[in-house]
């Protein structure tokens, strides 16, 4: 990197070759035109969406209102909401690569349509994106939004630091959008193992992507981690003790825990391998005192905690949900508690199963996957309690409780072959087969997936002040569940028959029939997600007759129940004192839920800030450069970054006010809401009759 | 132990059931390739089966079954607006069920524990197998995107295709000379993985002739898919016949060869590169110099993999390489 070189290359490694039509009129074989129209198209579906957000934002004059009340804003509520927007549309990107690599395989069977680096890059991306800017997102969003209500805070702790979180997170996964127009994503599978990682084995900016993609990211998760464990340590209302926080809350300390600790391996890791690609080093490469199996540690070391961070918060939805709707206390919460450190603990005692087969000792691999199986433990005692839960109560069979309940029942099958897996003479055996991608879809998609979608329509009412359609979201639900089936239990089988995964192709017939059902299932998953659209359409159509305002329309347990849906902005007009666990269970059982405070104070918020944007957008830009190597953007933007930090450091007026008497006017017409509408019981819930009161006593909770 | 590892042991009955369902997915395909463990061609896939076998029969009937069954009686018992069965909101601490919730799971995971630790030992691949004289040393060195099993016993080597004599037991040295990558034979044993600079080892013995599918399943490039081979079971003497037969129909391994040989390709590729030495979309390959592993090991991991030229057979009519011991040779057990 000279001078000199930035004058003549003043694009780095970009060049007119990057284009995704570029190969294709070069040399238009048939192969490289289909391949081209995919690609191709799945770029112009990025370049065409953008464009038409904008061009809907300019027609509507919404880019003021975008930036001031929704781009630079602190507030919890809406951090939460743009990060489960984020994690919605990188989900649907990532089924429909899902859908495209399982057409792929279904008539793979000599071949295919799919070029082999093209399918590649699908599994890569697919694997990037579901955990890091599909689950991720979605998961931090919920927590961002509920947890702050539950333990009855006016916001998190560092409010402009979610704010910049949540630009790095996005930036993160714009940076993936853009591999898809400009260049190519890596190969190397989510995990991306070095050497192939490498600039010997993979000198094109695939791995580049992946590697800024995974930084940015890592570093904007870490700051979420200490904000929300600071959050919960430090914020919660008079009287929420620790053992009376509700257990959506436990589970998001025990991920926030597993973040602080589990993230900056993943960033140590991909920062040695750029220094690997960049200058030379040798951490990770074959010759000269490299070693691969050291990022393998590393990586697992973070990879491991990482999905107890994915599962733990849709454990957390689950037990509110099973509470919720047996009409019932959350049994066995004590046990609840436990079980949930106990699983954040070992989480980091069993990276090593991800690697059985690279050679060490028996009594090794005997410990790592002993200390595997006790995570069985406190997983079984989970699902014992939320039967237990049901036992004696009055399940209703909502959208939330269908995904409840399919869950458990995939789950405990999804369990059991990890516990197989866990076994290292099992394990020589499916390990990289496609054994291993259905047990962690199982896992992934009615362990993570399913609670943040239950949650999703759990919150849904309380977020935006009405209901989600019942029957689409039934159709969707069990589209959901019944396409999973199909979709991954052949790959159990197929595993067994020794189909490795990331396989483009394969040339043994016995493979086909079994594809084929595996596609249908994915099918059954896209109309799943049809669904979920059409729901959303619906539901906002039919919005005013479904409106919740007073603010409980499930006769919740927990805090975000006592105010109004949508919350006012600053979460309570007075911090609430809390008595009990199930906070608010308890309020209406005594009858003091709805009060009037005597007297109101003025409220403190923080004000606006623009950090958030400015440092994910130079973080993408940042990113950019350093992908195609155009070092005078690196530079610039690393300046930005600096000035904007230090610009900050000055910024005295952050606070802003919001004056007792508006507070006491808007409370004022909440209270008159809940004194007018009709309190339902639990068998007109799905109706319009909800307004979000519930009527109180076993006579509302029965029938 | 060994006699377990010897003879896979009648399943009975329920088990039976569900390992002839899983038998059937795993079939022979008309190719003839054992493809699964399920249908296992060696005493370590068989001894894999049956803990397999064992850990499902444990999980299924003492974690699924009451599982799904339980399950929906509550859902259904305890439906909203079923009138007769008790309703106790308040119902959440008892202390005899609290007790039952845990010792369940912890009686279960200490019995799989045990067989873990049993397991683990016993079909550890760096173990040799029950003893049967001097087992046959194979050096597999992986290439993208094809195996190179050297015989450094018999001077030969082949790509596509392992060839075993059955009762012998085989003893396996493992290198990659790219990216790391993972030899597996389901039929015959698990899987371990190759990587650059080291050496990792895999025992693994069959006892009836037969075809059984190889593969790597460790994502390595574009070509990974093919990167298949065929482990070819036969009696003893068949397989003195096969090694004179290769002796007499390979081709020397010379810097030529082993340049075509390391480019990156498939077996399809190389047997064009290598027309002569192609038998039936195999390659085999004669006068291969027991130093050559031990000296990609080294080159691979000094980085200087043009620095092979001392193990290579010379050019036709030059005298045959000086076998010379590398530093390498002596790190077997790394990692
Ligand atoms: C929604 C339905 C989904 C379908 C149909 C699907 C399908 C697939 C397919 C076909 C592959 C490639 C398998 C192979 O390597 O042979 C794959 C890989 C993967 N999927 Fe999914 N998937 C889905 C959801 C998810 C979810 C929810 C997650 C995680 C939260 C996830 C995480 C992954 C990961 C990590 C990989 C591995 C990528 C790699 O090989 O590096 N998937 N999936
Ligand atoms: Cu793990």
């Amino acid at each position: 990197m000279n001078a000199a070189a930035i004058i003549e290359q003043p694009l780095g490694r970009l060049g007119m070759d990057s284009l995704p039509f570029w190969e294709m009129l070069q040399h238009p074989t048939e192969e490289n035109l289909i391949n081209g129209f995919i690609g191709g198209g799945a770029a112009c579906v990025v370049v065409i969406g953008i464009v038409v957000v904008c061009a809907l934002i300019t027609f509507f004059g919404k880019w003021r209102a975008l930036w001031s009340e929704w781009l630079t804003s602190p507030d919890h509520k809406k951090i939460g909401i743009m990060y489960v927007v984020v994690a919605l549309v990188m989900l649907a990107r990532a089924v429909i690569e899902a859908i495209l690599m399982r057409l792929q395989q279904a008539v793979g069977l000599g071949g295919g349509f799919l070029a082999p680096d093209h399918f590649a890059q699908l599994f890569s991306t697919h694997g990037t994106i579901m955990i890091f800017f599909m689950a991720m997102p979605f998961l931090i969003g919920v927590i961002n939004y509920v947890m702050p209500l539950q333990i009855g805070a006016r916001d998190v702790s560092f409010p402009v630091l979610n704010s910049i979180s949540l630009g790095l997170t996005a930036a993160a996964a714009m940076l993936v959008m853009v591999s898809l127009v400009i260049g190519q994503f890596s190969t190397g599978g989510w995990f991306g193992y070095p050497p192939y990682t490498e600039t010997a084995f993979t000198p094109d900016v695939g791995p580049d992507y992946w590697i800024w993609a995974l930084t940015l990211s890592s570093v904007g998760t870490t700051l979420t981690g200490i904000n929300f464990a600071v959050t919960i340590y430090k914020e919660r209302a008079p009287g929420m003790t620790l053992m009376r926080m509700p257990l959506f809350t436990w589970t998001a300390l025990c991920t926030s825990i597993l973040m602080i600790f589990a993230m900056p391996p993943l960033t140590v890791a991909t920062a040695q391998l750029a220094l690997d690609r960049y200058l030379g080093f040798h951490y990770f490469t074959n010759a000269l005192g490299g070693n691969m199996m050291n990022f393998m540690n590393l990586f697992w070391l973070f990879g491991h905690p990482e999905v107890y961070i994915l599962i733990l918060p849709s454990f957390g939805i689950y037990s509110e949900v099973v509470a919720t709707f047996s009409g019932k206390a959350l049994f066995g919460y004590r046990s609840l508690v436990l079980a949930t450190m106990t699983i954040a603990v070992l989480s980091f005692t069993v990276w090593v199963h991800h690697f059985f087969t690279m050679g060490q000792s028996a009594n090794i691999n005997a410990v790592f996957g002993i200390a595997s199986m006790l995570i069985g433990i406190p997983t079984g005692v989970k699902i014992y309690e939320w039967m237990a839960t049901m036992y004696r109560g009055r399940v209703r069979l909502t959208v939330p409780m269908v995904y409840a309940i399919g869950f458990i029942l995939l789950f405990v099958l999804g369990g059991i072959t990890g516990i197989i897996l866990a076994n290292p003479a099992i394990d020589y055996q499916v390990h990289n087969t496609v054994f291993l991608v259905a047990h962690f879809h199982n896992v992934a998609i009615p362990g993570v997936l399913f609670g943040l979608l239950a949650g999703y329509h759990f919150w849904f009412p309380k977020v935006f002040g009405f209901r989600l359609d019942e029957r689409w979201g039934m159709i969707s639900a069990l589209c959901w569940l019944f396409g999973f089936m199909l979709a991954f239990f052949p790959l159990y089988a197929l595993g067994l028959m020794g189909l490795p995964r990331r396989t483009v192709a394969y040339f043994n017939p016995a493979y086909q029939p079994l594809e084929i059902v595996a596609f249908l299932g994915a099918l059954l998953i896209g109309c799943a997600l049809l669904a979920l659209l059409i729901q959303g359409w619906v539901s906002i159509k039919h919005r005013n007759e479904n409106r919740v305002f007073a603010g409980d329309p499930w006769d919740g347990r927990s805090l975000e129940w006592a105010v109004s849906a949508p919350p006012p902005e600053y979460n309570f007009p007075v911090l609430p004192v809390v008595n009990d666990a199930d906070a608010f269970a308890a309020a209406k059982e005594f009858g003091v839920a709805y009060q009037q405070p005597d007297e109101f104070v003025d409220i403190k918020l923080p004000r606006n800030s623009a950090m958030g944007p400015v440092l994910g957008g130079l973080g993408f830009v940042m990113a950019f450069g350093l992908v195609w190597h155009i070092w005078w953007l690196v530079i610039v933007c690393a300046l930005g970054t600096l000035a904007a930090i230090i610009v900050r450091g000055f910024a005295r007026d952050t606070v802003q006010t919001v004056p007792a008497s508006v507070v006491k006017e808007e409370h004022g017409r909440w209270l008159d809401a809940v004194q007018h509408a009709a309190a339902i019981s639990r068998a007109a819930e799905c109706d319009p009759a909800n307004e979000g009161l519930a009527e109180q006593g076993a006579a509302g909770a029965t029938s | 132990m060994t006699s377990r590892l010897r003879q896979a042991r009648p399943p009975y009955v329920g088990v039976a059931i569900l390992s002839s369902t899983l038998l059937l997915l795993s079939g022979c395909a008309e190719s003839g390739v054992y493809l699964s463990f399920l249908n296992p061609q060696g005493p370590i896939a068989a001894a894999q089966r049956w803990h397999l076998i064992e850990v499902v029969v444990l999980l299924g009937v003492f974690v699924a079954l009451p599982i799904f069954v339980l399950l929906p009686l509550l859902v259904w018992r305890y439906r909203y607006g079923a009138k007769s069965p008790r309703y106790t909101p308040k119902w959440q601490d008892y202390l005899p069920l609290e007790v039952m919730v845990w010792a369940g799971p912890i009686a279960i995971i200490c019995v799989l524990g045990f067989l873990v630790w049993h397991y683990t030992h016993a079909l550890d691949p760096y173990k040799p197998i029950a003893p049967h004289g001097r087992p046959l040393q194979v050096q597999a060195i992986g290439y993208d995107w094809k195996w190179l099993f050297i015989y450094p016993d018999q001077g030969i080597a082949t790509v596509g295709v392992l060839a075993i004599p059955v009762e012998q037991p085989v003893a396996m040295r493992l290198t990659s000379a790219t990216v790391m990558q993972s030899l597996l034979i389901p039929a015959l044993a698990g899987q371990i993985y190759a990587m650059g600079g080291m050496v990792t080892q895999l025992h693994l013995k069959a006892t009836k002739p037969g075809r059984s599918l190889g593969e790597n399943t460790m994502y390595n490039g574009n070509g990974f898919h093919h990167q298949k081979f065929t482990a070819l079971a036969m009696p003893p003497e068949e397989f003195k016949a096969w090694v004179r037969k290769v002796r007499a129909s390979g081709v020397a391994l010379d810097a030529r060869a082993y340049k075509a040989l390391s480019q990156r390709g498939t077996v399809a590729e190389l047997v064009a590169a290598l027309p002569r030495a192609s038998h039936e979309g195999n390659i085999y390959l004669t006068q291969v110099s027991a130093a050559l592993f031990p000296a990609v090991v080294e080159a691979t991991m000094t980085g200087t993999p043009t620095a092979l030229g001392h193990v290579l057979v010379a050019p036709a009519g030059l005298p045959a390489p000086v076998v010379r011991k590398t530093a390498a040779s002596s790190m077997e057990n790394a990692p």
